[in-house]
């Protein structure tokens, strides 16, 4: 039998059940479909349903059970790592339109939203009541909730607050088997295995979440951001250290290079101090009488560190002025190279000066620029392989970079990814990170969610485990067995 | 081969059980304090190759929690990893063995200026039990509880293999995050052997603000302090039944910030009831943890911790623990016997599950546990099940101990 078969199945299934424009099997328009943020990935999906509720979502999988077929869950696209990248022969199930705000209780400091609700919309419903929704990744103007459950996303303030993990208090999901499930509670602490903390950052691999109870936080009652300029990364990375090591925990320090300032002032004038080579953007926030304290004190251990030029943000307006440089950094790259690779790899903080100095080194071997950008207070680095597509041997000397600074960050103790999840492009890498039994060891929760393998096959892991075939696991108790011992329970 | 002489066979120091190692009253045959985490893996392996029952212990505080023990066939104890591997102050972070007391990591990185941010509610806690029970005091408010702040991993699966999940930095997404599934498991996924922490600076000033309503005065002053924007460490209650209910706030920052939030805090509850600031708190659960008493914890959505606080102490329970973040504990009165316990927890599930919470019975004598449903209704069963069977598929670790006979 050919592959169009099951998929086939599928759309009559889904076209059934469904308005007809919710189910999309156009070439032209499947097409629409086939990248989120990693560009360069590229794949069209077999078929593409438009899911508006649970009950479509369930519908969706079960369809994909009853066939074998694998699907990928998709909110805005806006992954770096191409977690949402679609399956050849699977369908896409599209949460975008899912997207109500469901209630808000500013007593309980709880929210439950569809998971297609956009990230920022979640502040902007509860501000008012004084209370907001915490990570804060780069995209949060269109990326969605449940993306955000999907990568664990983090973002500048997570620093302080935690990532989506420490936020989301309980997900309705539908996991691969076609079940519906509540995991966590309403209150922290659910008994029983934390399913919902391994669901939070498993891309799309455990299931799709189909509603999500979120955490708000009490507006900080003050927010004090500066913006300080050192003549080079070296001297704001002293800053950093000397900032925590003075026990301050600020709700975000960034750091870019000179490469990075150039794009940002390129491309939306932020008119950072003239003549960095770093600069370092500082967040305090949190009761008055605290923020001020350590203001003066961020301030001064800047000043000790050679900063040249701090500028302390007087309102709002400046305040966005100074963040508008850092969040348009990723873009910006664009206006002083043709194409770059954006890296994710993260670092133990005191490891900074030498990692950068590592970095130059192999950015210079292979001919490639190398802009950084980076959220300096947990070590998370976002380097920037800056190459022209159109150079022969440019693109493979930049993927090459890429890998090599992946391997640096191992080599420091660190991760290859910080925030922006492993998906598609980073699976090859877990090799070097974990051993084989590792990899094996958490697919055993990938085979407890997914018998099948039909959720997001081909992310996170780079060779997929048969559950329960595979050798030197199930020792003692055959699957046959289990069934007898279920009366144990 | 024998199990003994299989573990002996591998250099782990082993013994027969005695009374004195007898988890929840039941003596193990066989007693191993393997030195490393090659040692634990020898150990399972041979474990699951005899089809040993299998209970961890640290340092036996919390053993009876959960569900009535099985009988044991062997007691993995870590008492014999207490090594610290690494502290970076620099980068906040720590690894240290399983068995190593809480309070031991906290006396090391007190010299730094640094601490684990957690309280240790059980004295003589090891980082492994830490794990296991999610055991959590009044700074989890701030800080959040071991699931927060577990980086990184290593584990041994009942089989003998060796896994890690997490790593050393904070900001870490690659791979599955097995540091949740295991915190909070009691000991029945794996066995952890490594634990990396993050850590957080030890504030240099601290206060309470302490203050005693009238039990129907307590839901305005909850809802009150908890809209105020001091960014307090810990919001505490203590409800004794039939009494006045005091309420502690605590502030942790700087020398320069915390006079002033202090007196802010003060100012928010003066209004409205009389400050006390000389009451003692350094925090105990409300029931002693020898097996003698029967402890709850209650949750519930923040908005009906006043709710549940009046249910439970109207039942005879004093309730006492985290109003800022819906986490309590409640001690039975010492005569409650297993009809009065289970009628208690039968009117306060309903209650707490109608607002978004639950009731466990954390520790009590065995009759009771036996006697009752120690864990109550869990969502997400049979998923949790599965997981049981894909990581340890022979029952080896704690039978029956967990949540739906897991």
């Amino acid at each position: 039998m050919t592959q169009a078969a099951p998929i086939t199945a599928v759309a009559a299934r889904l076209r059934s059940a469904l308005p007809a424009d919710a189910v999309i099997d156009d070439p032209t328009r499947l097409a629409t479909y086939d990248c989120d943020g990693l560009l360069h990935y590229r794949v069209s999906p077999a078929l593409v349903v438009l899911a508006g509720s649970a009950d479509d979502v369930q519908l969706a999988v079960r369809a994909c059970v009853e066939q074998d077929v694998p699907f990928v869950a998709r909110g805005s696209g806006t992954g770096l790592s191409g977690g949402a990248l679609p399956h050849a022969d699977g369908v896409l199930i599209v949460m975008s339109g899912f997207r109500e705000i469901r209630e808000v209780s500013p007593r309980d400091q709880r929210a439950v939203v569809d998971p297609g609700v956009i990230n920022l919309a979640v502040s902007g419903r509860t501000r008012p009541d004084g209370y907001y929704f915490a990570p804060d990744p780069s995209s949060q103007q269109i990326c969605t909730i449940g993306g955000n459950v999907a990568e664990n996303s983090g973002g500048a303030h997570c620093l302080k607050y935690g990532f989506t993990a420490t936020h989301v208090l309980a997900a309705d999901v539908v996991t691969p088997d076609g079940e519906r499930t509540t995991l966590g509670t309403t209150a922290p602490d659910a008994p029983g295995y934390d399913v919902l903390g391994a669901f939070v950052g498993s891309e799309g691999t455990l299931g799709i979440a189909t509603e999500v109870t979120v955490r708000l936080l009490r507006n900080p009652q003050s927010v004090q951001t500066f913006l300080a300029g050192f003549a080079d990364c070296n001297a704001a990375g002293a800053a950093v250290s000397a900032i925590i090591g003075a026990g301050i925990v600020p709700a975000a320090i960034e750091m870019m290079d000179a490469l990075a300032i150039e794009a940002a002032e390129a491309a939306v004038s932020c008119n950072y101090p003239p003549g960095a080579g770093g600069v370092l953007v500082v967040e305090l926030d949190g009761p008055e009488h605290e923020v001020e304290a350590e203001l003066a004190a961020a301030e001064h251990h800047c000043q000790e560190a050679g900063a040249f030029e701090i500028r302390v943000a007087a309102d709002d307006a400046e305040r966005q002025a100074i963040w508008r440089g850092r969040k348009s950094a990723f873009a910006a790259v664009g206006r002083i190279s043709p194409d770059y690779i954006v890296q994710d790899g993260v670092i133990p903080r005191t490891a900074l000066p030498e990692v950068l100095r590592q970095m130059d080194e192999l950015a210079a071997e292979r001919g490639v620029r190398v802009a950084n950008v980076f959220h300096a207070g947990d070590g998370n680095l976002h380097p920037l392989v800056l190459f022209d597509e159109k150079v022969p041997g440019q693109g493979d000397a930049a993927e090459d970079a890429s890998g090599a600074i992946l391997d640096l960050c191992l080599a420091h103790g660190g991760s290859i990814t910080g925030e922006h999840g492993v998906g598609s492009d980073k699976a090859k890498h877990m090799p070097k990170m974990f051993t084989d039994d590792d990899l094996d060891t958490m697919q055993l929760v990938r085979c407890a969610f997914d018998p099948q393998g039909i959720s997001n096959p081909g992310k996170v892991f780079p060779t997929p485990r048969l559950c329960g075939e595979v050798p030197g696991k199930r020792k003692a108790a055959h699957p046959a067995q289990q069934a007898g011992l279920g009366e144990v329970f | 081969m024998d199990l003994l002489e299989d573990l002996r066979s591998h250099d782990i120091d082993v013994r027969a059980g005695t009374s004195d190692d007898a988890v929840d009253g039941r003596v193990p045959r066989l007693v191993a304090r393997p030195a490393s985490t090659e040692q634990v893996a020898a150990t399972m392996r041979a474990a699951h190759a005899a089809g040993a029952v299998t209970v961890v212990r640290g340092n036996g505080t919390k053993l009876r929690w959960g569900a009535p023990a099985p009988e044991l066939d062997l007691l993995l104890d870590l008492g014999g990893m207490q090594q610290l591997l690494e502290h970076q102050p620099g980068d906040l972070i720590v690894r240290a063995e399983a068995g190593m007391p809480l309070a031991d990591l906290q006396e090391h990185l007190r010299s730094s200026g640094q601490r684990l941010g957690v309280d240790e509610p059980v004295a003589g806690t090891t980082l492994g039990g830490l794990i296991a029970s999610n055991a959590s005091g009044p700074r989890r408010l701030h800080t959040g509880t071991a699931r927060d702040l577990l980086i990184g991993v290593t584990i041994v699966l009942a089989d003998g293999t060796i896994a890690h999940s997490g790593g050393k930095v904070v900001k870490n997404v690659a791979g599955y995050d097995l540091c949740k599934l295991m915190t909070g498991s009691f000991g029945t996924l794996a066995v952890v052997t490594e634990a990396t922490f993050r850590l957080h600076p030890t504030p240099a000033a601290s206060g309470w603000a302490t203050v005693q309503v009238a039990p129907d005065q307590l839901e305005p002053m909850l809802e009150r302090l908890c809209r105020t924007q001091l960014a307090p460490a810990a919001l505490e209650i203590d409800a004794p039944p039939g009494e006045s209910v005091t309420i502690g706030t605590l502030i942790e920052g700087t020398v320069a910030g915390v006079p002033g939030r202090l007196a802010a805090a003060r100012a928010e509850i003066a209004d409205h009831a009389e400050l006390r600031d000389d009451l003692d708190w350094p925090w105990r659960y409300p029931f002693s943890t020898d097996g003698t008493q029967s402890g709850l914890k209650i949750t519930c959505r923040l908005g009906a911790v006043a709710t549940l606080t009046a249910a439970a102490t109207n039942l005879g329970l004093h309730v006492r623990g985290s109003a800022g973040t819906g986490v309590l504990y409640a001690a039975a009165p010492s005569a409650a016997g297993p009809a009065d316990l289970a009628d208690a927890l039968t009117s306060l599930r309903a209650l707490a599950a109608d607002h978004g919470g639950s009731v466990v019975v954390l520790d009590a004598p065995r009759e009771l546990r036996g006697a009752v449903d120690v864990w109550g209704p869990v969502p997400a069963t049979a998923i949790m099940r599965r997981l049981k069977e894909q990581f340890d598929p022979a029952r080896l670790l704690a039978p029956g101990r967990f949540v739906g006979g897991i």
